[in-house]
This record gives C-alpha cells, structure tokens and sequence, in this order.
C-alpha cells in the first residue's frame, strides 16, 4: 500500500474559509508592516544617527523626544521663526522641533523663551525663565583658519549677502521688530560680528593672539556662559562659517 | 446591559450578532413578527418599489460634516498664518484661545514614553475628552479629522472604481485595531518614544496644512493610494488607534444615533456607506435588540446613513432627552 492512501486526506477548504485564512494572512501582514513603518522612523532617532539643535530649553535629547508631542506651538510663536519640524526623512524625529543655526539662530529676539511657554508637555523645559540660563550647545571655532579676526582682518558689507532671509534683534534700531540681516551692512575695522550680535552678554570675546600689540589678529574665545543659541553662526561672514554650535548631542558624544 | 458589552466587543473586533432570545426584548420579538406577516411584507415591498420610482439622496449630513472639518482645520491654519491665535498648535496639541488642548491618542503616548504625567496635557485632554465625548467620541473622526475626509474621497474613487470592476475591496480583520493600540502604547512605553506618530496620518496632514508641505505627506498619498485600490477605508477601519481611543471616549456618549426597527425596510443602504458597517448590523432583519435603540460606540457620528436611509429610520437623538422632556 502507498503511504499517502494511510495519512489522513486535509479537509478541502470551503470558499468561506479560504477568504477568512486569507484575511486574517493579511491582516498579519498589515500589522507588521504598521509597526515596522513606525519603527523604521524611530530608528535614527533612537541611534542618534544624526546631529540637531533643539529649541531652548529642551530636556536631554532622550527625554526630549519621550516628552514632545509634535504640535509645533513653539514653532508659532517665535518672533524669528527659528524653530523648524522636522521632516520625515531627517531623522530627528517627524514632526519635532529643531533650529538650523546657520539659516536662522535663535537670537532671543523673544527675550522670555516664548517657545518654553508655549511648550504644552515641557519638553521644551518650564524651568528655565532666562536666555542665560538654555543649554542647548556650545560654539566652538571649528575653522580658525577662515575666521577674519584671527588674520586680523576687517569686514564691511552685508554679513551674510543680500539674498540672506535671516531676522536678527538689532536694538538700536527697534527693540521689537527683528530685522533682516541683509538690511544691515557692518564697517569694522576687525571682525567682531560674533561677539557684537551675541545676545549672551560676555559668552564670546576677542583675545590677542599675541602679546605684540600692533598685531591685529584676534581670537574668537568662547566661555561658560555660552548658551549654544547659534547667533554667532548665523552671523559669522566665512563660508562656511568659522564658528559653529556643537549641539548638546555632540557635546554627550565626545565626553 | 450584555448586549452593550457585545457592541462594545465590537468595537474592539468581535463579529456582530444576533441578540439571544434572553437579550431580546418582547417589543422587538414583537415588532419581528410582525414583519414576517404576508400583509407587513406586502407592504414593505410595495414601499421599496416606491423608493426605486422616487429616489431620494440627501447630503445634508455630510455636507454639514464637510464644513465641519474644514472650518476647524481652517482655523489652524489661519491661527498661524494670520496670526490671530484663536487654535495655536496642531491636531495633537493645541491652546484654543488660550485653554490647553490635546489629543488623548497622542497625550497617553507621550506619558507612556516620557513616564510622567503632564499637568497641561492632562488638563488639555480632560477638555478634548469631555467635548467629544458629548458628541460622541468618534465624532472627532468624522467632523474633525483631516485625514477623514481625504479617506473620503479616496473611498468615492474606490467605489467608483469597484463598481466597474477595477478594485476589489480586501478586508482585515477589525481586531487588528485593538493589537495595534496595543503595541503602540508597548512600542511608546518600552522605545520613549511616540513611535506611532511616526505613521500617523492624521499629525503628518495637520502639520502639513499649518507648517507647509513635508516629504511625510508622501506616506499619507500612499494610504490613500491602499485604500483607493486595495482596501477601501483601511486605516480608519482597521488600524487608526486614534479612532479607537475616542471610540472609547465616546463609548456612553449623549448624541448617539437611534434606530427605529419599526421604520427599517432592512434593505441595507446604510450599510453599504457606513465605515464601520458593524454597528448597523442590527438593521439586518431579525438582528435588533429593541424596538428603538442606538448603534454601537464605534459610530463616528457621521450621518451617512441617517442621509440615506429612505425611511428615516436612523436618525440622531440625545440619550435620556425624551425621559427629561
């Protein structure tokens, strides 16, 4: 006797019961496919795969992320509109906010850290009241080698070209309004355009690059205080900038 | 008090049923014979065949729907864009001048992920909570939802796709929606991270409308394309734990809409429109629990079928407005 005679023959399937099977096949087939399209946006963010400076006041990048709820009201209310969502292609998470320093810094044009207040989860920390007190990076002269101060030498026109959208606070000319930065042609005999915007009062300085005093050369010296708003990127005249902002996440990374 | 836990299963994926002789009431026992007399039958189709003469098509419903959802979205928009602030924020969060708002999806997320309650959002989705749940939780589904009403017109092209033949309509099984609520919550808990946002069409078009145009809305075209040639309404039927949530919200809510066995030629045209074609199962003859009674928590409200029912058999109602009256 041939062996497939003794096992049992398999129920046909009724028409009924191939449609549920196969339901139910792609309705696993839905469910992983959801969960696995949510993970792969969770992926670069949990692998920190890319670098991002987040708004002031935001909480350690881990919690951040835990604590956002992506609305976007601290995007709303910068006078600067400094804060941007990100995309879903860029990895720092869809829909949570970030600040593109060189495009537009956050200059605390706001001065009470709008966005803190109308954070609604305090990811965006309710415990920082001042600018002096956000951490959100440090700058650090990356290219010394760019920086005019440090060849001694002076800028004058439009810091950024005339085609620049960014807004910064200039006081002297309206308190409230920010003002393009392209309306705002500078004639300095040494560039000192990080430390002149810098709306942190004694965060940057120029110092000596020597003892020789007919020596122009100056160095950009960045100190605690610094709050890592990226003003002095935005501003900063070499392309690309001599100065930039290691974003809190950088900062972790290296120590 | 059974036969709304069976909806309520329902709404979590149970398959829809008939009511038990002990869950039936004599009324509706009643009302069911009744039906099945030569007269009531000769009546009904005589009724039917005066439908077919005269047809009727109302879209009172969804065009006060339409405006619906497209004045709240408007005022996002404009909030920002004009700067008035009278709705700052986006569907998952929002101030609404001034008051905290949030969505109860996105706010239980974010606490499972950041593992501490919010004053704010808690604050923000006690008030959402409360709103809806008087209109009837789901309702933010159909009168609020962006994405709602792009699935709406994906689903005009499906059917009119399916009508000639070109798309077959694939169902999922409805309890998917419950594992996913599930796993999300695990996923935002476990990961610290609102993992489900990353997909959620409903933030991806909010956003988009209030901040710009985003490379995620190629995501959102992509659902839309499923459901316009795979799988008609998927999303919100299937895997959207946002509906869920309100679903839940809106479980006992006041507006509810009512059906009225007496009235009902069981011919299914409300089902056939409905998104969420189990609550209307007991519109099947011999399915009702009662005489009248409203359809299950899983209804968004959305008055598809009360604008196409020729008989007005399903209409809306206030729970308990008749025993205040």
């Amino acid at each position: 006797m041939s062996k497939t005679a003794d096992t049992p023959k398999k129920p046909r399937l009724t028409r009924r019961e191939l449609e549920r099977r196969r339901m139910l096949i792609r309705t696993m087939a839905l469910g992983v496919a959801a969960v696995s399209a949510g993970l792969i946006g969770w992926y670069p963010v949990y692998k920190k795969v890319f670098d991002r400076l987040r708004p002031p006041g935001a909480l350690d990048e881990d919690e951040f992320l835990a604590a956002c709820i992506k609305c976007g009201q601290c995007v709303q209310v910068c006078p600067v509109e400094a804060i941007k969502l990100a995309d879903g292609d860029e990895g720092y998470g869809l829909g949570v906010p970030y600040i593109d320093a060189r495009a537009q810094a956050c200059d605390f044009s706001c001065d009470a850290v709008q966005c803190v207040l109308a954070c609604p989860t305090g990811a965006l920390s309710h415990l920082i009241a001042k600018k002096e007190e956000v951490t959100m990076g440090f700058a650090r002269l990356a290219r010394p080698e760019a920086c005019l101060a440090m060849k001694g030498l002076g800028f004058t026109g439009l810091a950024r070209g005339d085609d620049f959208p960014g807004l910064l606070r200039y006081e002297e000319i309206d308190r409230w309004e920010p003002q393009p930065v392209a309306s705002h042609p500078y004639e300095l005999e040494i560039c000192d355009l990080c430390v002149r915007e810098c709306p942190i009062e004694g965060a940057i300085t120029l110092e000596p690059l020597s003892i020789d005093y007919q020596d122009k050369r100056r160095v950009p010296t960045i100190h605690k205080s610094c709050v890592g708003c990226g003003t002095c990127e935005m501003i900063c005249p070499a392309e690309p900038a001599a100065i930039v902002i290691d974003t809190e996440l950088a900062l972790e990374a290296s120590a | 008090m059974k036969w709304f836990l069976h909806k309520l299963a329902m709404m979590f994926g149970a398959d829809p049923r008939r009511p038990s002789a002990d869950e039936e009431t004599d009324a509706a026992r009643a009302m069911k014979a009744l039906k099945k007399t030569p007269d009531e039958v000769a009546k009904r189709k005589a009724l039917i065949a005066d439908e077919h003469e005269n047809p009727q098509f109302s879209h009172k419903w969804r065009n006060l729907r339409w405006v619906s959802i497209i004045v709240i979205n408007a005022l996002f928009v404009i909030s920002f864009a004009w700067d008035v602030q009278l709705v700052e924020g986006s569907m998952s969060a929002s101030r609404f001048l001034g008051f905290h708002m949030a969505d109860p999806n996105a706010a239980l997320q974010v606490m499972l992920a950041f593992k501490e309650v919010m004053l704010n959002l808690v604050i923000g989705t006690v008030t959402v909570i409360a709103l809806w749940w008087i209109v009837g939780g789901r309702a933010f589904c159909a009168w609020a939802c962006p994405y709602h009403l792009l699935a709406e017109w994906a689903e005009a092209i499906h059917l009119f796709l399916a009508r000639r033949g070109w798309v077959k309509d694939h169902p999922f099984h409805r309890g998917l929606r419950l594992v996913l609520w599930v796993i999300f919550m695990i996923l935002a808990f476990a990961t610290g991270y609102t993992v489900f946002e990353y997909i959620n069409p409903v933030g991806i078009v909010s956003r988009a409308l209030i901040y710009g145009p985003t490379v995620a809305i190629i995501w959102v075209i992509f659902l839309l394309g499923v459901e316009i040639f795979f799988s008609r309404r998927f999303w919100c039927r299937y895997v959207c734990p946002i509906g869920l949530t309100y679903g839940i919200t809106g479980a006992v809510a006041p507006i509810q809409i009512k059906y009225d066995l007496e009235k009902c030629l069981h011919e299914g045209e409300c089902r056939a429109v409905c998104l969420v074609p189990h609550v209307l199962e007991i519109t099947k003859m011999g399915y009702a629990q009662d005489e009248v009674e409203f359809i299950g928590p899983d209804c968004t409200r959305c008055g598809l079928c009360v604008d196409v029912c020729p008989q007005n058999a399903l209409s809306f109602a206030v729970r308990g407005l008749d025993k205040i009256i």
